[in-house]
């Protein structure tokens, strides 16, 4: 045991030294491997951040929003319906709410308006958020003037401007007295956007959806789960995305690294051929190449990790953002919450070192089995 | 289809394990047919120096698979969220019907080039590379498994189709789909803790025996077989049940998560480590008399013996402990 070890560690140090003699070589390809592996993990941690970030957004939306479709539409949805629903068994609360959007034609900037349910909520006052403040430049006390659908001008006292911690939800956000908000959108009474519906029992949500679906058959219940479930595949499906078209820069890397591989110098045969004269076995150089493989893999693996996790967390991806985040004119800013898991390692590990490994197992082998003279002689 | 960055990176790796092998399988037959170790000639040279190459990939493959074969079952996993009523890797696999026949194929495959491995290690000892055509043989039946494992891998993530929201109708189509429930079929449980630990007695002692003494080496490879089937029967039946200390959630791949202290890893790795190693005995009994390798096989049987004996029993006192320690008591 002991002497297997002691040999392990033996034709290490050798790979090391030789490694060290041929930098330049091994230098141009570990910063190739470092490049794609830094490209790959960004990726990835970005990705996998989004999808918490989505997540815990949706921690506070509601379980089940109903809505009304009209040929297909999305339509206001009647009071009566949401006296309706509460009577379903195992609702606990409907709550019809009102919001919309906003064209400032000042800016180009949609706002999200929402009507206050908290019934203190004083009229010609507003709570917005910080993105709509600054394009506004706006501050506590100022008054913002919208201009309702029957063109007659409505001024807002802002009263509070929304921390930007809260930025990712509430940027683009003015939050009005319902009375505002009929007038502002000349909204018919009566009459709510959606409904938000609470069911005690969370096991009991695709039974009350479909209830509701059957009562209402013109109503389109949608449950948070299923919001969540569709914001984790478009992720998915953007980072598979990206990671296709980065694939042949993958694919480019390993025809490189076989390259590389296959091109032993004169000097590398001559040294496989006097290694093996002096009596190293076929299966010590095929060690040799092992390591030398591990050392240069893990090497641009880690540095390549730790790079991508400094440009996704602390420069907030600026190479992908555009792609994955998509774009609008109150776009928040946020900082990414670092999440990196074994599973994100694991993934890139298989997407990276492994097609490297196999790239390299035809020629490394070839370059173990030269007969001895053959390669001095080269 | 799904174009998960995992799912994606298992793609490849099952595109790179299906080329190695069709490689390694080709010289293999190359090998099984012009192999004549009394010829010096170039040719036979030339296939000398490519066992080096076969053994190199297929010992790559191992390591892949080993790894793939738990990146698959987290991926499973991880995917959950988008199927609606799976609640782990048991419901996702249960999405279309190639989740389970790959992840059966890709545990035996793991097995099988683990034996393979090991046949390979005592023939390279011998000097006259006395089990080639073993070797290649056993080789020629990995390969097409192999391939059929990549094959039902792509088919098993082309066949996924995340619940999404549709236009039309929302929730309802939650509703219509039906759900994959993870519900597990799983026998009574003192049955199976019955089978499991006199199966564990009976492999630990032929384990011992052929250790000290050298015989019964069959005996021991089929209980090592035979055990290996019900552990993983034990596991779904009980063993589950006292890490989650709950009567009624069967699942065997909870136990890898971080809840349960991912003792999953630890009873996998003994219970596949004890099988590789066990059943690498039974395939090199018959070689114990083969010329060169005489005094070989015994020795490197002895270890392999202590090491499935150490794997096993390993498992066996988790599995104990648990038993007492856990808040759940199966039995009164």
């Amino acid at each position: 045991m002991k002497r297997a070890v002691e040999r392990h560690l033996n034709i290490l140090e050798f790979t090391l030294a030789s490694l060290l003699r041929r930098k330049v070589k091994n230098l141009s390809l570990l910063t190739m491997y470092l490049l794609v592996i830094f490209m790959l993990a960004s990726l990835v941690f970005f990705v996998t951040a989004l999808k918490r970030e989505a997540a815990m957004i949706l921690n506070d939306a509601p379980d089940m929003v109903v809505q009304r479709l009209v040929a297909g539409r999305q339509d206001l949805v009647p009071a009566e319906y949401a006296a309706e629903i509460t009577r379903i068994r195992g609702v606990t609360a409907v709550r019809p709410r009102l919001w919309g959007y906003y064209y400032d034609a000042l800016n180009g900037a949609n706002y999200t308006v929402m009507a206050s349910d908290d019934p203190n909520t004083t009229s010609d006052k507003a709570a917005i958020g910080a993105g709509v403040a600054k394009v506004r430049n706006l501050a506590v006390g100022d008054l913002l003037p919208l201009i309702s659908y029957d063109k007659a001008p409505l001024m807002l006292e802002i009263g509070t401007i929304f921390p930007s911690a809260s930025d990712l939800i509430a940027a683009d956000m003015i939050v009005i007295s319902p009375r505002d908000f009929h007038q502002l959108f000349n909204f018919p009474s009566g009459q709510a956007t959606d409904l938000a519906v609470s069911v005690r029992n969370a096991k009991e949500l695709p039974t009350v959806a479909a209830k509701i679906a059957v009562q209402f058959p013109d109503s389109r219940p949608i449950l948070k789960s299923e919001i969540l479930r569709t914001y984790q595949s478009v992720f998915d499906w953007r980072g598979g995305m990206a990671l296709l078209i980065l694939a042949s820069s993958l694919l480019s890397f390993i025809i490189f690294a076989w390259d590389k591989a296959t091109g032993l110098s004169a000097e590398e045969r001559k040294e496989i051929g006097i290694l093996k004269s002096i009596g190293w076995e076929t299966s010590d150089v095929l060690l040799l190449k092992f390591w030398e493989g591990i050392v240069i893999s893990l090497t641009a693996f880690l540095l390549g990790v730790v790079l991508a996790y400094g440009h996704v967390f602390f420069l907030s991806a600026p190479l992908f953002a555009q792609v994955l985040k998509g774009w609008s004119v109150i776009y928040p800013n946020f900082k990414l919450v670092p999440v990196v898991n074994a599973y994100q390692l694991a993934v890139l590990f298989f997407l990276t070192v492994v097609p490297y490994t196999t790239a390299t197992i035809i020629p490394c082998w070839r370059a173990a089995t030269i007969d001895p003279d053959a390669a001095m002689r080269y | 289809m799904i174009l998960q960055p995992a799912a994606l990176a298992l793609q490849l790796i099952a595109l790179l394990v299906s080329l190695m092998g069709i490689f390694a399988g080709y010289y293999g037959i190359k090998i099984l047919g012009h192999w004549d170790p009394a010829s010096g000639s170039e040719g036979q040279l030339e296939l000398e120096r490519r066992t080096y190459l076969v053994s190199t990939i297929m010992s790559y493959i191992l390591s892949f698979e080993l790894m793939s074969l738990f990146l698959f079952i987290y991926t499973a996993d991880d995917l959950h969220s988008l199927f609606t009523g799976a609640m782990c890797a048991a419901g996702t696999l249960a999405v279309n019907s190639f989740g389970y026949p790959t992840l059966i194929l890709k545990i035996l495959n793991f097995l099988l080039a683990g034996v393979w491995l090991i046949v390979n290690h005592a023939d390279n000892r011998g000097y006259d590379y006395p089990l080639i055509r073993v070797k290649y043989r056993l080789l020629n039946l990995v390969v097409p498994l192999l391939l059929l494992e990549s094959g039902l891998l792509f088919a098993y993530f082309a066949g996924l189709k995340p619940d999404i929201i549709t236009s039309c109708c929302g929730s309802l189509f939650s509703h219509e789909s039906g759900s994959f429930s993870g519900d597990l079929a799983s026998l009574p449980h003192l049955a199976m803790q019955i089978a499991f630990f006199s199966g564990m007695a009976i492999t630990l002692a032929s384990g011992l025996f052929f250790y000290l003494r050298g015989r019964t080496g069959y005996l021991f490879s089929i209980a090592v077989t035979v055990t290996f089937l019900i552990a993983i029967a034990s596991i779904l039946s009980f063993i589950s049940l006292y890490f989650y200390e709950l009567p009624t959630h069967h699942c065997p791949f909870c136990l890898l998560q971080k809840e349960y202290g991912y003792i999953g890893y630890l009873l996998y790795a003994t219970l596949f480590g004890g099988a590789v190693t066990g059943i690498g005995v039974g395939v090199l009994m018959p070689f114990r008399k083969v010329g060169s390798l005489s005094s070989i096989v015994p020795a490197i049987q002895r270890r392999l013996t202590l090491v499935a004996f150490v794997c096993y029993l390993m498992f066996t006192l988790v599995t104990i402990w648990k038993m007492i320690f856990s808040g759940l008591k199966l039995v009164p």
